[in-house]
């Protein structure tokens, strides 16, 4: 699918079987398929009703707490001396990250559709905590996934989602990180379709997921066009996220993806360095292949066997990539670049310093990228950057990689 | 006539169902995997499954996943299962073989390749448990031209409104998961098991074999009594596992008690 020469458009994948181009689609096994079918077919009817969308608002607006701010780093430009940056402040959201946007809408379908268990995959657990805390506000029981080896480095987030009454299930098969979760939630959603809804935490996954996730996600985007029309009266020349499975990307990216002025740049997570093999940069350093129900982007050997991801970020942690990045990226219309373990470190600790604002590692990716990019760019050359989620829970695993113990 | 069709026609005569193993490929490495087909044949098999090790299993519970990983970190890939067929063929001409696995090693492999390699090696048919008719394509057009069979997965969720789809251009056999869950957890109670199979014969004149939750030979003639296939993978996966000097003999004592059980159904 090159963009629709129609309706000249990059905004209206995915097709009808969920495809975007030769990525996406419903990779499922034959029991989950009727399942799948019945999820995108609620969400169609809830897409097109004004009362999902007003009661979505309202929790968005009292529960979350948006719009989030759109917030000029002045002395983050100043030391910088280029680009003028600018924080979509999505950290500050209730739950501390994007995920919230997300899981609000989800949980809001699997009402609609009478579901009465939620189960869902966590990596850094910042989704694990907005699923658990979704579940809490409307009372659903919540099972999490979550690989022992995160379970591990994010034990704040595990204590949080069981505070907030989520069962955590610790998963001890493959690489014990978040591509195994995936395939637990998927095992235990096979086993109870009848009355479980499995809230997926990123744009991946079979359809319709990729394109339902993109939808709650972009209210970022949404926000931040009318905001800097307000700041600057135009629109941004550079917007840039993290990616890991590409969720707080794509909201940002999509609603900008029509206008060719605005530069857009998703940031993977080079781990130690794309050529020691050790990172999750699946869009710079994968090929293309099927996984967790949808092609796309894959860290894997020559046999198609997934290779395990490595990333100081626990939520960048992952071997796939969102179907629609897969496809912007061979259309040309984002460019995806990568930051370094080593990288991002720097940039939480700048950002810290110099903002007061604790970043969590995943955008201290896309900040390290902006610190390497703006000092070359003019000083009205106008960048968005989303700060999708907050460093508290990370505090303990940068003590880690500078040494200092806590 | 393909091997598959061939067994189950034959079969059919005898009145009796098909015993159908599964193993993983390599498990727990190529030279005792290659002895493990070569008993389960001696054992009883009418048809032999055998699993395309990948890393992310989603349909497959912790034992077949854990006979999976012996395999790759015993070296097998996709070349190696394609040796171990052509090995197996080549002291056995007749017992079919299919394939079941998950698409992506096929995918990097590269589909057309991969069909006319696996049709020289003696393989008769392909399971491929992530590849729903709706996105099969790219798969069926190689397999058919290369002469394999496409064995469809149905389930309990598959209603009636689905099933024509599903078992449009089936060909083989079909495979009824009995179960919705993964491989080697719950078991199917047999009036379920009857209920579909009669349903899915409303729809298909292809032979029906059933799996998923079959862990006993008194299990697997029960679903003889109904189907036209048992398939038993778990249990046998995990006699693989528990290893030890005398795991080929377990391994042919367990079979011959399944394929005794199987066999006792009809007759």
């Amino acid at each position: 699918m090159s963009p629709d020469t129609a309706a000249n458009s990059y905004r209206t994948g995915p097709d009808e079987r969920g495809h975007f181009g030769l990525y996406g689609g419903r990779y499922v096994a034959e029991t989950l398929m009727p399942l799948i079918r019945e999820v995108g077919a609620a969400y169609e009817e809830a897409k097109n009703d004004p009362a999902f969308h007003e009661e979505m608002g309202r929790f968005h607006k009292h529960y979350t707490g948006r719009p989030s701010p759109l917030y000029f780093a002045e002395r983050l430009t100043e030391h910088l001396g280029g680009a003028k940056i600018y924080f979509k402040r999505d950290e500050l959201n209730h739950t501390g990250s994007h995920k919230i946007n997300n899981c609000l809408g989800q949980i809001l379908l699997a009402r609609r559709m009478g579901k009465t268990r939620i189960i869902a995959e966590t990596g850094a657990g910042q989704h694990g905590v907005a699923a658990a805390t979704v579940c809490a506000r409307f009372d659903l029981p919540c099972t999490v996934y979550m690989g022992s080896v995160d379970i591990d480095r994010q034990a704040p987030n595990v204590f949080r989602m069981r505070l907030l009454g989520a069962e955590v299930t610790a998963v001890e098969s493959g690489s014990r990180t978040l591509k195994d979760a995936l395939n637990e939630a998927l095992r235990d959603w096979v086993a109870n379709v009848h009355d479980t809804f499995y809230i997926i935490g990123t744009a991946a996954g079979p359809a319709p997921y990729p394109e339902m996730v993109r939808d709650f996600q972009c209210i970022i985007g949404d926000e931040v066009r009318t905001q800097i029309a307000e700041a600057e009266g135009r629109l941004p020349d550079t917007v840039v996220a993290c990616i890991g499975g590409g969720s707080n990307a794509i909201g940002l990216f999509h609603p900008f993806l029509d206008d060719p002025e605005v530069r857009i740049v998703g940031v993977e997570a080079a781990g130690h360095g794309l050529e020691s093999g050790a990172h999750a940069a699946s869009l710079t350093g994968g090929s293309p292949g099927v996984l967790h129900g949808n092609r796309t982007y894959l860290l894997q050997n020559d046999d198609g066997q997934i290779a395990d991801a490595h990333s100081i970020s626990a939520g960048l942690d992952y071997p796939g990539i969102g179907p629609e990045h897969a496809w912007l990226k061979d259309a040309g219309r984002a460019e995806y670049v990568s930051a370094t373990d080593a990288e991002a470190l720097e940039a939480f600790q700048l950002c810290a310093r110099l903002e007061g604002i604790i970043p969590a590692l995943e955008p201290a990716h896309a900040l390290a990228w902006v610190i390497r990019t703006a000092p070359d760019l003019p000083r009205d050359h106008i960048l968005v950057m989303n700060m999708c989620g907050r460093g508290d829970k990370d505090v303990f695993s940068v003590g880690e990689a500078l040494g200092i113990d806590l | 006539m393909s091997r598959i069709a061939a067994r189950f026609s034959a079969l059919q005569e005898a009145g009796r169902a098909a015993f159908i193993p599964f193993v993983s490929g390599g498990d727990p490495d190529f030279d005792t995997s290659l002895a493990i087909l070569r008993r389960l044949a001696d054992a009883g098999a009418d048809l032999i499954e055998i699993g395309v090790s990948f890393t992310d299993p989603m349909a497959d519970g912790p034992t077949v996943q854990a006979g999976g990983a012996r395999a790759l970190a015993a070296g097998m890939n996709m070349n190696r299962i394609l040796d171990l067929v052509r090995a197996f063929r080549a002291e056995d001409d007749e017992m079919p073989i299919v394939l079941m696995g998950y698409f992506n090693p096929i995918y990097r492999y590269g589909a057309e390749r991969f069909a006319v390699d696996a049709k020289a090696a003696g393989v008769d048919g392909l399971i491929t448990v992530d590849l729903p008719p709706e996105e099969e394509e790219e798969l069926r057009g190689p397999a058919e031209r290369a002469g394999l069979d496409l064995v469809r997965l149905v389930a309990p969720t598959t209603d009636e409104d689905r099933l024509p789809l599903v078992l449009q251009r089936a060909s083989g056999f079909v495979y009824y998961v009995s179960i919705a869950g993964i491989t080697g957890t719950r078991s199917p109670t047999m009036v379920d098991v009857e209920f579909a199979v009669a349903r899915l014969r409303r729809f298909t004149d292809l032979p029906v074999a059933v799996g998923f939750g079959i862990n006993t030979a008194e299990q697997a003639g029960a679903v003889a009594g109904v189907a036209d296939g048992a398939v038993v993978g778990s249990v046998i996966v995990r006699e693989i596992g528990a290893g030890g000097p005398d795991m080929l003999e377990r391994v042919s004592a367990l079979a011959g008690a399944l394929a005794g059980g199987v066999a006792g159904a009809r007759t």
